[in-house]
Order: structure tokens, then sequence, then C-alpha cells
């Protein structure tokens, strides 16, 4: 964990109200898949935790959705300005040995499968990717995964563009009965998924004061009753660990 | 520069304290500085029995602050004492826990718990929780129960008691002195304001728990004031808290009338803030032509004779 006064390289709308902002950051060489940053924003007391989607080389990519003030405001920096970042947080993906995975994303859930993505191609993984939206004007990140030569299934509920239905349908309808899941959504999506699989693992989301274990604002209770910091043990956590 | 500062039970290298529930027990900060820089630290609060807390949204943002309702989840006393104090034993600081508890008597429990723990060099009392709904606020917002929390625990601790005291009362000179009366070594001022947030979307409160504890700079106008106030009126030291996230806030504070002060909120944003205050502390100090520590301490108070 460190703190980087990281320098905007680029930020731009990639669908309705999402935007991928991109940094020069000095601490990309320790950031694993599923982890996130603390992004601080001046005149804002807290951060916005928002996971890491991408690393190259000294530049981080994030994409994040407008939900409030504070990504509004976000939406307004242009390149050069500097935020203060901390990260890289949290528990990531773990990459295991697997023949096929299968990946399902949905809305802005999406952005840290991308990397999960690339690290199960090179671990020589067959990987399968569904992302779903509400409806087209909100579909990204399609173009992102093909450059990693997959080809996503498409899904949106009202049935705009691709399999009308949710990331579950749009898997059923190409037939794929690969077990071990990897999963980012919103709430309902994640509990339909652990209903669902028994394999693999889902990132989930929650309000966070530190982002860092110490604070206790973001925790969940697992299903021995447990408590469990969604900013430290997670935010992945095996599928069917955490009471959602 | 002297920055040191003798209080009850704790000997202090430098004012600057880490706040209960903005450090948990000190484990994830010492894996990022060497936690014999600090003056000392408070523990999160520990009650008698394990807590889970309060329900999820427990964090919500204000104006220069944060809101929180996290309900005094903690795993018990005795596992602190098998688990926690053995970490904290080998911190070259003055440690200090803060206790809760639903009742007076919980308290005293708490304690008895603890007792004969080297490490261990002042209990703080939490009797200014704004988010449970069985003591913490109650028992520190009402003088005489606050005054008999006090009573109960004296007569079992081994090691200083402070009291850390809750804004959310009209008066807090009157229970600051009914727990000074009652045998308290120090104070602490102040806990969280209670305060509340809507969630648009849904039109309820924000928060799980409805009403949160606002913290952070907001409320430093508030804690400055209230240590003002009461260290006119009272002969025990007081430990000042609120909003503190810069070495100017600390002399702010000192100059009211605190012996030293816990930060809290600034953690959470910048898990280095209490070095780098410590660090910039002598250079503060010394802009406003004061020697040391000891001579910046309620500088700013009318003179009695």
């Amino acid at each position: 964990m460190k703190l980087s006064n990281a320098k905007i390289l680029s930020n731009t709308p990639i669908a309705k109200d999402v935007y991928k902002m991109e940094f020069e950051c000095d601490f990309t060489d320790q950031a694993k898949p599923g982890q996130f940053v603390q992004v601080g924003l001046p005149g804002f007391e807290m951060r916005r935790p928002i996971s890491i989607s991408w690393i190259d080389g000294n530049v981080l990519r994030i994409v994040y959705k407008v939900m409030g003030k504070g990504t509004d405001f976000m939406t307004t920096l242009t390149p050069g300005t500097e935020l203060s970042l901390l990260g890289p947080l949290g528990t990531g993906f773990p990459i295991v040995k697997r023949d096929e995975v299968l990946i399902l994303g949905g809305g802005v859930g999406t952005p840290p499968l991308l990397m999960a993505a690339k690290a199960y191609l090179d671990a020589g993984a067959k990987v399968n990717v569904a992302l779903g939206f509400n409806t087209k004007d909100e579909v990204f990140y399609a173009s992102e995964f093909e450059q990693l030569g997959i080809t996503p299934i498409i899904c949106t509920m009202d049935g705009s563009v691709g399999v009308k239905g949710t990331v579950l349908d749009g898997a059923k309808a190409y037939n794929i009965d690969c077990p071990f899941v990897l999963a980012c959504g919103p709430l309902p999506m994640l509990r339909a998924i652990q209903n669902t699989y028994t394999e693999g693992y889902i990132s989930l989301e929650s309000r966070m004061g530190c982002g860092f274990g110490v604070c206790q604002g973001c925790v969940l209770v697992d299903k021995s009753g447990m408590p469990v910091r969604v900013c430290k043990n997670g935010p992945v956590f095996p599928i069917g660990k955490v009471v959602l | 520069m002297d920055l040191s500062v003798s209080l009850p039970g704790l000997n202090l290298k430098n004012p600057i304290i880490p706040a209960s529930g903005t450090f948990a027990y000190g484990r994830e900060f010492a894996m990022l500085y060497d936690l014999s820089v600090l003056g000392g630290f408070v523990t999160k609060s520990v009650t008698l029995d394990a807590r889970l807390g309060n329900a999820q949204p427990r964090i919500g943002e204000a104006p220069s602050g944060m809101l929180n309702a996290i309900g005094l989840e903690n795993k018990g006393v005795e596992f602190v004492r098998l688990r926690e104090v053995p970490f904290l034993e080998k911190q070259n600081t003055e440690v200090i826990v803060s206790v809760a508890g639903s009742s007076p008597q919980e308290y005293g429990e708490v304690v008895s718990h603890l007792l004969g723990v080297d490490c261990i060099k002042a209990f703080e009392l939490n009797v200014s929780c704004p988010n449970v709904s069985n003591g913490g606020m109650a028992i520190g917002t009402d003088p005489e129960t606050a005054a008999m929390t006090v009573r109960i625990v004296k007569q079992i601790a081994d090691k200083p008691v402070y009291v850390k005291l809750s804004p959310n009362v009209t008066d807090i000179v009157k229970i600051a002195q009914a727990v000074e009366q009652a045998g308290a070594d120090g104070l602490v001022l102040i806990n969280t304001l209670m305060g509340l947030r809507m969630d648009l979307r849904t039109a309820r409160p924000l928060l799980g728990n409805v009403t949160g504890g606002l913290s952070g700079p907001a409320i430093k106008p508030i804690a400055l004031r209230m240590v003002y106030q009461v260290a006119q009126n009272v002969n025990i030291p007081i430990i000042g808290c609120g909003g503190i996230s810069s070495a100017e806030d600390v002399l702010e504070f000192l100059y009211a009338g605190a012996s030293a002060v816990e930060v809290g909120t600034a953690n959470l944003i910048d898990p280095w803030a209490c070095p780098k205050i410590i660090e910039e502390l002598p250079n503060v100090l010394a802009k406003y032509r004061l020697n040391s520590v000891q001579e910046a301490i309620g500088k700013a108070l009318p003179k009695t004779n």
C-alpha cells in the first residue's frame, strides 16, 4: 500500500454516465487483478474506492460511474491534474489452475474483470465472458475483451442489444456449462450467481471508510456469522462465503 | 524541541495519539510505520462479549467530515487479552485501551479482565458512542450515570482512567465536572456528534443505524470550544480530539487547554497522517516562538488568580 500523487493522463466517457480514467502512478507494479484504489478528491473528505481495471507499465486505469457529487466532480477533471491515490488495496482474484473459466460482469462491475481475464488467459485457461447491462447506451468494454482475443456475450435487460436478460441468461443461451466463475456486478446479480454456482470468486462492493482494514465500516457477515472486511479480506471472496 | 508530555500513566514522547476506532489494534499501521514514533495510541473500543455492530451502510460522507455508525463491532475482551495483548506488548509506545459497555457494571467487568497487563498504560472509557442503543452515549450524557461508571471502574482499575465525553449534551462542563469528582484521571473530548443523512434514491436515511457520528474537520471548532470551556472548569488533564489533521490543528487544541491530542478520521484518509503531523509539529511550534509543547498548553486560556 502506497500513497501516490497520480497524474491524470485521460478521462473519457465510454458509455452513459461511465468514464475511463488513466493515471501515471508509482505503485502499478504491486497491483493485482481485483484490487482497488482509494481516490482522493479535492474538496471531498472521503476517498472513493474504485477497482483497478487495467495496468500497462506505470499507467493505471479505473472506470467509474457517476453516482453522486464526488464522481460527478471527477468527470470535470482534465489531463495533467494530480489526484491522491491510496493503493493497491484489498485481496483480489486468486489465479488458480483451471482449464476453463466463466467471467460474468454486470455494469460497472465489469472493469476489474478485464485484468482478471488477462491473468487467466496467461495461466492457460479458456476464458468465456458474459457482460450485462440495462440497455445498449450503457454497454462498454466489449472491444477491450476483444483485444484479448475474447468475444464477450453481451446481454441487456431490455434486449436492445445482444441477449435479452441477465448474464446468466447469456451464458445459458450460448450453452456455456463451465462451473468455475469469476463475477462482479450489482448485488441482485451476485445473489443469483451465488445461488447458481458453487465454484469461483465474486467481487463485492461496500461503502468504505478507510479501505485498508481498520475502521470496520464496510463489514459484512460470512455464512458462519463472522464479520468480514470487504476492503481487506475482500473485495474478492469465494462464491458462497459471504451472506449477500 | 521538547515535544514530550507527562500525563497520569502516560509518558508521551509527543502529544499525538491515534484515536479509538480509527486505528484498530495497530496491526495494519505497524506494517506502514514504526508505532514507536507515536505518543501512544488508543485501541478500538472493547466490550465484555463480542459484538457484530450495526447494519450496512455504516459510512457516509459529510461536508468536511464523515458520518459513521459502526456500532462498537469488536471481538470481546477475552479475544483482546489473548490475541491482541501479545502484539501490544511489542509496541514501544503508550497503549490506551478503550472500554465500552451497555451498563456501568460492564465497563468494570471489561477492565477486570485486563488487570495486570503491563503494556496497557491507561483505560479510556467510551461513554459517548452515539451508535448503540444501550449504554454508550446514554451513559455519557447523564452526569450521574457517567460518574457512577467512573466510580465503578476506578475501584477496579490498576491504571489511570480517562473518560471520553460526548458533545451531544447541553452543558459538557457539568458532565466533565461530574466525572472529575468521581475520580477520573483525565478527560478526552470530544467523541462524534450525532448526525443524519438521507439517501435520495430510497427516500430513507442513508445509514443502516439511521443516525451516525459526525467526525472530521467539520467538528473541529466545536471540539475546540468544548476543550476551552472544560479546561477552565476542571483540574484534570484534557486530551483534545475532533477534526485534527495538521500540526496547526494540534497547536490550536494545545492553546485551548488540551495537554495532548487524539487524531481520528485523518488516519482513515491518510494512513501516514500521524507521523506527518509529528514531523511537522516542531516547525509549527518554532514558527510561533514556542520552545516546547508544554509551553503551548492552555496558552489561550483566561488568566486566573
